[in-house]
């Protein structure tokens, strides 16, 4: 396929045109907040003031990131994979079970150390699970991946209502949610850290699966760029012809990479589950799924793009909130809108100021110009 | 109860539930004839249900309000053409952000304006669209079976909703029949053929999604001004993506779109009627079962366990003039 675009130098092409992107994404999201009748500037003081003004607002912050940058890994995954894993919020619903099975059966009898990679397993295979139907579907029977992983969506957000009803909500309970974990089932705050930089983590729940979320990050670069699967899943995303002239199993890729996909999301579930809550409560993914699709498209797929869009997300999340407490016409959809902006200019639109931008560094500098003529003609 | 009165109530709820699935099936048909995938008729229909609630209060005229749901909903779905056709990025991706975008707007906005917590406020009845009384509906009520079936299940609808059904044979005209049709349907298929014959791509697949915006405009009107009286909080819960379901179990045909549309109507209407309900044999059926058997049933017909659907040949391609 031929790129219809000249090549720019790596700063534009990974720096620049993200950022203009997101800027008029931002321009947009203050118009709104003119709308409603609000000053776009104070909205953004009050929203970075509320993520960073205070060692808690950070450790919520931190908090938020940490979901993220799950989610953003499992939609970058599959999207090196040319798959579009809109599931990522049913992925991680279900992962949940994972977590709450590990809990239940261990939290009383084993320390929170054992308890947490029993439940890192759990969580990663039912998230992992949940994905590779929408995975087996499209590689052995051609379903779309997209339709597939919408329905799942859907799917799982009944089973998961149906076994909080049924299984999980302890006797006698009214509300949907598990019991609360003992000790086993706590996972410990990153308190220490935050105190090396003098700073409280206050009552934010920022906790030690902040930590497995950079491992994670780590493992997806070394599995993306730097193992013979990760190659191959490459291929497939750029050309399923190449990969299948190269003998690539093309089934087998587009299954392993769903599986890691959902099994990612799935972690996900650990941080508000084990972290936060220390139960399980009714639709506790509240979108994170789906602000993976978001930071994934921010981030160019690539995990040093994904924590710096996970981190910006966190930020938007938490600032959102205090928002929403100095302006009370501003509530935390605002983010939503936001989120949406995001997806639309930094995903679907990802082009449009390209042509400008491209105009304008050519002309600056001579010899870049020249590079790309002759690539790019 | 008597059991034919039970099958009336059914039927007419299953109606009254499928009506808004039929106008944003039919919505997705169009784009997606012609090779635009569009995942944002949920956030359209949300969208047009907002603004027909907040026009028609306003103007105090529900033809106000539809025509305010029409024209919101071909905005949006311009900018998902924008983004898909004229800067051939993601259509996946577009119509995702696009339901994002509608879902935060309708809340900040009726927030601002209404202060009734993202709702707008209770339509009188001049905002709203009243029921259509057939002719002699009234006479006939107490002949047996007939009487019931017109009176009850025939008349009493919205407007709309007549409309909804008049649109399956218009579409299929349209689609099938006229010369517009068939190259819509083309340039879902081939649209390089079509190119060669020298007819736009570009205009043709740009006239699609218009289509399909008035269409999911009257789809989130009825929701608004018909089922409901004024605009709630993420009041199509899901109706999009039930349809976007309904349209590829329907393998991207008028007639099928109809009957599967029919068939989740009456899914849903079933699930709110036996809510709890123990059965004969199989005892209480969960009702989460309910709700998720239109996904697992569209699921299944994905896989190829009931016939096979294929998507238009062109569809999700963005297309690209040879150079």
């Amino acid at each position: 396929m031929s790129v219809p675009y000249a090549k720019l130098p790596g700063w534009a092409e990974y720096g620049l045109i993200p950022l203009v992107n997101l800027a008029v994404a931002f321009l947009i999201s203050g118009l709104v907040v003119l709308i409603v009748g609000e000053s776009p500037l104070e909205a953004a003081y009050h929203m970075v003031n509320g993520a960073f003004g205070r060692g808690e607002y950070i450790g919520f912050t931190l908090y938020y990131t940490t979901t993220f940058i799950f989610t953003g890994l499992a939609v970058a995954v599959a999207f090196h994979c040319g798959l579009f894993n809109i599931g990522g919020e049913g992925q991680a619903y279900i992962g949940g079970i994972g977590v709450v099975l590990a809990c239940l059966a261990f939290d009383r009898t084993l320390p929170w150390y054992l308890v947490f990679p029993i439940a890192i397993v759990g969580a990663a295979f039912f998230g992992a699970l949940w994905a590779m139907i929408p995975g087996w579907l499209q590689a052995k029977r051609g379903s779309h991946i997209v339709i597939t992983t919408i329905m799942f969506n859907f799917i799982a957000a009944s089973l998961m209502n149906y076994l909080l009803n049924r299984v999980f909500k302890p006797m006698g309970s009214m509300s949907l949610e598990t019991r609360t974990f003992d000790t086993g089932g706590q996972l410990p705050k990153l308190d220490w850290l935050m105190s090396i930089f003098g700073l409280s983590v206050g009552s934010a729940p920022f906790n030690i699966s902040f930590v497995l979320a950079l491992l994670a990050a780590f493992g997806v670069w070394v599995l993306i760029w730097r193992t013979r699967l990760g190659y191959e899943m490459r291929t497939m995303g750029h050309s399923p012809a190449a990969a299948r002239y190269a003998g690539i199993k093309e089934a087998k890729i587009i299954v392993i990479a769903m599986m890691i996909s959902g099994g990612l999301a799935g972690m996900m579930a650990l941080n508000p589950i084990m972290g936060e809550q220390f139960r399980m409560q009714l639709d506790f993914v509240q979108g994170a799924g789906f602000v993976g699709i978001a930071v994934a498209l921010m981030g160019r797929s690539h995990p040093a793009g994904i924590i710096p869009a996970a981190l910006l997300f966190g930020m938007l999340y938490q600032g959102g909130a205090e928002i929403s407490f100095e302006m009370p016409s501003i509530s935390r959809d605002m983010i939503v809108i936001i989120q949406g902006l995001v997806i639309l200019f930094a995903g679907a639109l990802e082009h449009m100021f390209r042509p400008a931008i491209t105009r304008v560094i050519l002309g600056l500098s001579p010899k870049t110009r020249d590079a790309a003529v002759t690539k790019g003609a | 109860m008597d059991v034919f009165q039970v099958f009336i109530e059914l039927a007419q709820s299953t109606v009254r539930l499928s009506t808004p699935l039929i106008l944003a099936a039919l919505a997705g048909l169009f784009t997606e004839r012609a090779g635009i995938f569009d995942i944002g008729l949920e956030g359209k229909m949300l969208g047009a249900a907002f603004a027909a609630g907040c026009v028609a209060y306003i103007s105090q005229s529900v033809y106000m309000g539809l025509l305010a749901a029409v024209l919101v909903s071909v905005l949006l779905s311009l900018v998902h053409g924008y983004a898909s056709i004229t800067q051939r990025g993601s259509q996946i991706v577009s119509g995702v952000a696009i339901n994002f975008v509608v879902a935060g707007s309708t809340v900040i906005l009726g927030e601002a304006w209404f202060r009734q917590g993202g709702r707008t406020p209770a339509l009188s009845a001049d905002g709203r669209f009243g029921t259509v009384t057939l002719p002699f509906a009234d006479a006939v009520r107490d002949v047996p079976i007939l009487g019931p079936l017109y009176s009850g299940l025939l008349s009493g609808h919205s407007p709309l909703t007549y409309l909804a059904f008049l649109m399956v044979p218009v579409s299929w005209w349209i689609l099938y029949r006229t010369r517009f049709g068939l190259r819509l349907r083309a340039v879902g298929e081939n649209p390089g053929a079509v190119d060669t014959a020298g007819i736009s791509v570009i205009w043709l697949r740009y006239r699609g999604v218009i289509c399909c915006g008035i269409l999911c405009g009257i789809a989130g009107a009825y929701l608004s001004l018909a089922a409901g009286a004024g605009f709630t909080k993420g009041m199509t819960a899901g109706k999009g993506y039930i349809a976007l379901a309904a349209l590829i179990f329907a393998k991207w045909r008028p007639k099928n779109i109809l009957f599967a549309c029919l068939l989740f109507g009456f899914l849903d209407a079933f699930a709110i009627r036996y809510q709890g309900y123990a059965f004969p044999l199989i005892g209480k059926v969960p009702v989460q079962l309910m709700q998720a058997l239109p996904y697992i049933l569209t699921v299944i017909l994905l896989a190829g366990f009931i016939g096979k659907a294929i998507p238009p040949k062109a569809g999700g391609v963005p297309y690209v003039k040879e150079r």
